[in-house]
């Protein structure tokens, strides 16, 4: 397929998630908006990894394991995803346990 | 039309609309299982471009662990309600303009970028198994590796130090 559209379809992706953050007010519907915006960058760099293999003409690039960077890449985003929604989930459960509400707006009160 | 690029355009569809139903939905439990419907088309897409190891993986720790989480959570909160507030019309107005216009920036600007004549291999290349990915793994980025394994640690740690009463 062409990269093109796997560059479109991340873009899009992303910015779902960019329009979730901005107009949504229930904090765990933002944190899975921010949760799609990471997967459409995990896509692009998959689609990125299988890209340069597309270069029959140079034989230096046709290594068994070319790619295999990008796409641990991935995993080590994946793991990093995982540690932050533990926090960020705690985070939302003590947020709701003070204020009885996911509400961001009531964070207005961390002023005082 | 091969089969590849109906499937593609199938989960290119899939992903997209569940993508939108996540933002548009009222009740926070159908946002998660429409997330769910997202990452099982990106999962697709993985495996279309033969990365096995990563689409089984989205899977499992996706849409399998990180997505009950959330479930659990909103469960737990009873947040299952349509009694969200909501953000003011010219704020969602606003949210949906500026959204929108990164997504076309964005397009504008890579839409003649050099890459119309790359092709992203599909249905070959083997650098997606996990034979490759471990040894990649376990050769090079053995550092990465434990400190992730510190990384986790730290975060069940302030898991559990943010959740308790206190």
């Amino acid at each position: 397929m062409p990269i093109n559209l796997y560059i479109f379809l991340a873009l899009a992706l992303f910015s779902i998630g960019v329009i979730g953050v901005l107009t949504r007010r229930n904090a765990i519907i933002i944190f899975m908006c921010i949760e799609l915006m990471l997967n459409a960058a995990n896509l692009l760099l998959v689609a990125f990894s299988k890209l340069h293999l597309a270069d029959k003409a140079n034989p230096a690039l046709n290594v068994a394991t070319n790619g295999a960077d990008a796409q641990l890449f991935v995993f080590f985003i994946m793991v990093v995803a995982a540690a932050e929604v533990t926090v960020g989930l705690a985070i939302i459960v003590m947020m709701y346990r003070n204020t009885h509400s996911v509400d961001v707006n009531f964070l207005n009160r961390l002023k005082n | 039309m091969n089969i590849t690029q109906i499937l593609f355009w199938l989960l290119t569809v899939m992903a997209i609309g569940s993508a939108l139903m996540v933002i548009v939905s009222k009740n926070p439990v159908y946002s998660v299982l429409f997330l769910i419907a997202t990452f099982f088309a990106i999962s697709g897409h993985y495996i279309l471009l033969n990365a096995q190891f990563l689409a089984i993986v989205n899977l499992i720790v996706y849409a399998g662990a990180i997505m009950v989480l959330f479930l659990f959570v909103i469960m737990l909160m009873n947040l299952n309600t349509e009694t969200e507030p909501q953000k003011n019309k010219w704020l969602k107005f606003a949210g949906t303009i500026a959204g929108g216009c990164l997504l076309l920036v964005l397009v504008a600007a890579l839409r003649d970028a050099d890459t119309r004549t790359s092709t992203a291999l599909v249905k070959e290349g083997d650098i997606g198994l996990i034979q490759n990915l471990g040894k990649t793994l376990f050769n090079e980025y053995v550092i990465p590796f434990e400190i992730s394994s510190v990384l986790f640690l730290s975060a069940m740690v302030g898991a559990v130090v943010l959740g308790k009463k206190e």
